[in-house]
């Protein structure tokens, strides 16, 4: 497929880079990538990936857009507000770039859909806010072998790992069931500063691109943090667990299930 | 004894046990921390029988949710 004059001017910056050139920009635009959560991560990711002109860019939020959403989810502007996620999303990712196919899912993700959901996108962004999503997108990732990019930010911190089939540890082999609710601060109670949003869901829109492209290192086997406040990056070695029960030796999950003590509400 | 904490060394008692260690480091939710030490993860059930020795590397993992919801 040849690039037309306004593709080749639109991705000049990217087709210019040795990493990436007309051959990665193809893969780009041929890629389909699902966003569950558009909110302070997602948000972020959804507008890089649609920039880069990712073909066909899934998102997946059963919210309306809230006041206190525009602190930090910069994809919604203040007329979206009382607006579904996805469609507001929607519309910025197309005013951005028209040519990217995107989907949008207005229901909540859970053990039912969620394999049907993720089966046709080469990869998945975990932009979710709770440990039942997270664990519920881990193990369903893990059953279907998708690859997908893991993070979790608040107050100051964020924090990002991703799994690729077959290459290190997943989100259950470090953590390894859900917390009680109320165990530990969710961003509510916390409060969330909301640049960290825009730098680790950009940081999971640069996985995706790299692993879209096939170049440089992934944070497999690796959970990158940072730390706002003491302006500190850390890249701490990640195991995987021999007993982890989801990708481990003997696996006892083996369907995606719903934890019950939180609605997983997206 | 000298041990790397989340990437700092510093000196500690020898014979510290990993229970003792998250309490002297005041390690936030000390009962939802995951830990690993030299790159092997350390069962939960297994802090305070798990000694520490010279030279030991070890990282404290976090829980860390989402940003997603205003209300």
């Amino acid at each position: 497929m040849a690039f037309s004059n306004e593709q080749l001017e639109r991705y000049s910056r990217h087709i210019i880079l040795q990493e990436v050139g007309a051959k990665g920009q193809k893969k780009l635009m041929d890629a389909k990538v699902l966003i569950i959560g558009a909110g302070g991560l997602g948000a972020p990711a959804a507008l890089y990936l649609a920039a880069a002109g990712v073909g066909t860019i899934g998102i997946a939020d059963a919210d309306e857009v809230d006041l206190s959403n525009l602190q930090r989810q910069v994809i919604h502007s203040t007329p979206d507000v009382g607006k579904a996620k996805v469609l507001s999303a929607k519309e910025s990712m197309n005013a951005i770039n028209p040519e990217v196919t995107v989907n949008t899912y207005q229901e909540f993700v859970d053990a039912s859909n969620i394999t049907d959901l993720i089966a046709d996108y080469d990869f998945i962004i975990d932009g979710t806010d709770n440990f039942p999503a997270k664990f519920l997108i881990n193990d369903a990732c893990v059953l279907s072998k998708k690859p997908f990019s893991h993070a979790g930010i608040i107050r100051f911190k964020g924090q990002l790992m991703t799994y690729v089939p077959g290459a290190g540890p997943c989100y259950r082999c470090v953590f390894r069931e859900p917390p009680p609710p109320e165990a530990v601060p969710t961003c509510r109670q916390a409060g969330v500063i909301g640049a960290i949003g825009g730098i680790i869901g950009s940081l999971q829109a640069m996985e995706t691109v790299k692993f879209i492209i096939g170049k440089g290192d992934l944070l497999t086997g690796s959970l990158l943090t940072y730390d706002a406040l003491k302006m500190e990056f850390r890249k701490i070695k990640l195991p995987k667990a021999k007993n982890c029960a989801v990708c481990g030796e003997s696996p006892s999950i083996l369907k995606p299930f719903d934890y019950e003590q939180a609605v997983c509400k997206l | 004894m000298k041990l790397t904490v989340s990437g700092n060394e510093k000196e500690y008692a020898d014979g510290l046990s990993v229970a003792q260690l998250i309490e002297l480091e005041k390690v936030e939710t000390p009962q939802y921390v995951t830990v690993s030490v030299n790159d092997e993860f350390v069962e939960s059930g297994a802090f305070a029988e798990t000694s520490l020795n010279a030279g030991d590397i070890v990282e404290f993992l976090y829980f860390m949710g989402g940003g997603q919801y205003g209300f």
